[in-house]
């Protein structure tokens, strides 16, 4: 009896020496991958760390916390919207009073990236469909008004829904043929007719002056009073964030949202109970594009200046994680996503170097940890080929 | 003058199919769009650099040239291999089971890290391969062909060869035929289909860093972001063939490449980059399934 537990301790005991001898093999490993890049100092430094880290995250397995960090659950924001709306409509209103104008600036720049997530979280998040060029969309509006404005001298509410509805046309015209093809496909269409536009962006010398981009665009003007300071100009972008968001609960609380959700959760079944589904994906593209152009015209009456380095492939995707990071398929996480990735990096001045790197690692670990992301995703959301 | 383009294109086609087999492979067994497979070919022509750098300092390359390449071209397949083994690892084997959009979204982060880490550690300007291979060619029915150029287009065909012949000859290439089939049923008749996935990957990167090697010393000048787009044109050159049909991904690079050179040449150079695209809607409209592909039906 007493032999048998002392046996068992023995094996337990070279069973760690083994698991430890085999993360000191993979830090090895891993570490060797650093050599070239880095030098043998770094890949020192690299074995060490991902030993620790290896060590940790075993700990971490036995203890059960990952799957706790999967589950935790946050309650439908909804729920509280009695409370929550009023103090953050109140607080948001109050805030140019109280910020500096830099930080008026950076969140004058999260309303306009809260408007992007809202307008592909229809596409992506609702309807299911992989967008990877919504920044092209993002550029229409921009470069429309841009344009418009500085070559035939067109005010800010002339051009608004010029913009809108050249992006939402441009949405219509891309999804008529795109929509033909399934999953994958379409994203990558959809990448590709984003560095189309980005490519005619740059080249298109007389139009768009290539990329030095066009200057010189005006705030708007509200009844004859600029709007040009900043503190008016937050008003102007919160006034629309809250009217995108007040039409898009709506619209999605709706037949047609609910059509988005069914193609979402199973196109054929969906088209089997009668929904069109060509029709209400094209309605998807439109009206998330719509957005990204209102976006668009915002982003450049604000900067009074775009150029097409504004627009690239890496705009897309940080528009992308930014609905992934809140919970694809959540209005209110889309939000969120958009607002911590606009003020993360805000704060994160100091390794300012560093900020791609950290979202690149951060995209994976949410994807390992917590893909339903910080508020969690509409239930059962999953992509079909 | 299109002779000339022609040999341009197949060289630059050459390339774009052997990145193009690595994104095939991958989607063929795991459905999976491999955004970083073009960080892949990045590394392997920074690593290039970095192995060629060092055996001139140590005088290696000094004394035997052949020698010294043969040597850089070996260390930057393994350590290429090893990247791509690991960021399956890392990256997408926590995902195997996941909604499709996490392992996509993961392999972006994976692309956006290795761009980023590339760019801290060797700055952002351009790198120069130390060695240059100078214009000395043959003339081939009027047309200049250096070496370098003969090199690459024998280099990519023999690597299409060789992978062909893996592929169809031996038992891991009809391993791997079977995972590419049905992971499962795979699975049940004593197929390793974890290991399948890591030879996919291993022989992906591997062949995207001879690529890397072979264009770096083919423009000389190398940055941290070519992988993107070159991985962009790869992944339509393989779209274009049929995505998971390898013969497809060696035809729709060679067509990709041979556009591209030809359209620089007649149409305008500046809009380079948006032929790959712009085939590539047309083709997907045409032939949605690319021009080997097969189509397949949705399934309920």
């Amino acid at each position: 009896m007493r032999q048998s537990r002392r046996a068992e301790e023995q094996k337990s005991r070279n069973l760690n020496v083994r698991i430890l001898l085999r993360y000191c093999a993979t830090a090895l490993f891993a570490a060797l991958l650093f050599l070239p890049f880095k030098g043998l100092k770094a890949a020192g430094i690299m074995f060490i760390c991902i030993l620790t880290l290896l060590s940790v995250v075993s700990l971490l397995k036995k203890t059960k916390i990952i799957d706790a960090i999967k589950a935790i659950h946050i309650p439908e924001i909804g729920r509280f919207r009695t409370f929550f709306i009023p103090v953050l409509l109140i607080a948001s209103a109050a805030l140019p009073f109280i910020l500096k104008d830099y930080y008026i600036d950076v969140i004058i720049m999260s309303g306009i990236y809260i408007l992007l997530a809202l307008g592909l979280n229809i596409i992506v998040g609702f309807t299911g469909l992989l967008n990877l060029g919504f920044a092209a969309f993002y550029a229409i509006g921009a470069y429309t008004y841009a344009i418009l404005n500085t070559k035939i001298g067109l005010g800010f509410w002339a051009s608004l829904p010029i913009s809108a509805s050249f992006a939402a046309l441009a949405g219509l015209l891309l999804a008529i043929p795109a929509l033909r093809l399934r999953g994958d496909y379409l994203a990558i269409v959809t990448l590709g007719f984003g560095e189309i536009v980005r490519l005619v962006l740059n080249n298109w010398d007389s139009l768009t002056n290539g990329p030095n981009g066009i200057t010189g665009i005006s705030r708007p003007l509200l009844m004859g009073f600029s709007l040009a300071q900043l503190q008016y100009y937050y008003y102007l972008v919160f006034v629309i964030v809250i009217f995108a968001v007040v039409v898009i609960k709506r619209v999605e609380s709706s037949r047609i949202g609910r059509a988005w959700i069914a193609i979402k959760e199973n196109e054929i079944a969906a088209s089997s109970m009668g929904i069109n589904t060509t029709k209400y994906k094209l309605y998807a593209f439109t009206f998330g594009t719509f957005w990204a152009g209102i976006a668009g015209i915002l982003f450049s009456a604000k900067m009074q200046f775009v150029s097409p380095e504004s627009f690239t492939f890496m705009e897309s995707i940080l528009i992308l994680s930014m609905i992934i990071l809140g919970g694809i398929g959540n209005t209110y996480g889309a939000i969120i996503g958009a607002f911590i990735l606009v003020l993360l990096p805000e704060m994160l001045r100091e390794v300012q170097l560093y900020r791609m790197l950290i979202l690149g690692i951060g995209l994976v670990l949410l994807m390992i940890f917590r893909p339903q992301g910080i508020v969690g995703g509409v239930k059962g959301v999953h992509f079909r080929s | 003058m299109l002779l000339q383009q022609l040999i341009n294109g197949l060289t630059l086609g050459g390339v774009y199919a052997i990145i193009a087999i690595g994104y095939t492979m991958v989607y063929g067994i795991l459905e999976l769009i491999n955004f970083a497979h073009g960080e892949i070919y990045m590394l392997g022509a920074y690593l290039a650099i970095i192995f060629l750098g060092l055996f001139t300092a140590m005088g290696l390359t000094a004394a035997s040239l052949p020698l010294a390449l043969i040597l850089t071209t070996i260390l930057t397949i393994i350590f290429c291999s090893a990247y791509g083994f690991t960021m399956e690892k890392v990256a997408y084997k926590p995902l195997r089971n996941a909604p499709r959009l996490s392992p996509l979204i993961s392999a972006i982060g994976v692309s956006i890290f290795l761009q980023n880490y590339v760019m801290l550690t060797q700055g952002a300007t351009d790198k120069v391969f130390p060695q240059r291979f100078g214009e000395a060619g043959f003339q081939f029915m009027n047309v200049n062909v250096t070496y370098l150029q003969a090199m690459i287009i024998l280099v990519s065909g023999l690597l299409m060869l060789f992978l062909h012949l893996f592929i169809h000859k031996t038992r891991m290439g009809k391993a791997m035929r079977a995972t590419a089939q049905d992971k499962t049923m795979a699975a049940l008749v004593g197929i390793n289909v974890d290991s399948i996935i890591s030879v996919t990957f291993i022989i992906g990167a591997g062949l995207a860093a001879v690529a890397g090697i072979m264009v770096a010393s083919y423009y000389g000048l190398v940055n941290y972001f070519i992988g993107y787009i070159a991985g962009i044109k790869a992944f339509t050159a393989a779209v274009l063939g049929g995505i998971g049909n390898i013969p497809g991904a060696m035809l729709g690079g060679i067509i990709l490449g041979l556009v591209e050179s030809t359209g620089a040449a007649y149409i305008s150079s500046e809009y380079k980059d948006a032929y790959a695209f712009i085939i590539l809607i047309v083709i997907l409209l045409i032939k949605p399934s690319g021009i080997l592909g097969k189509t397949t039906e949705e399934k309920v």
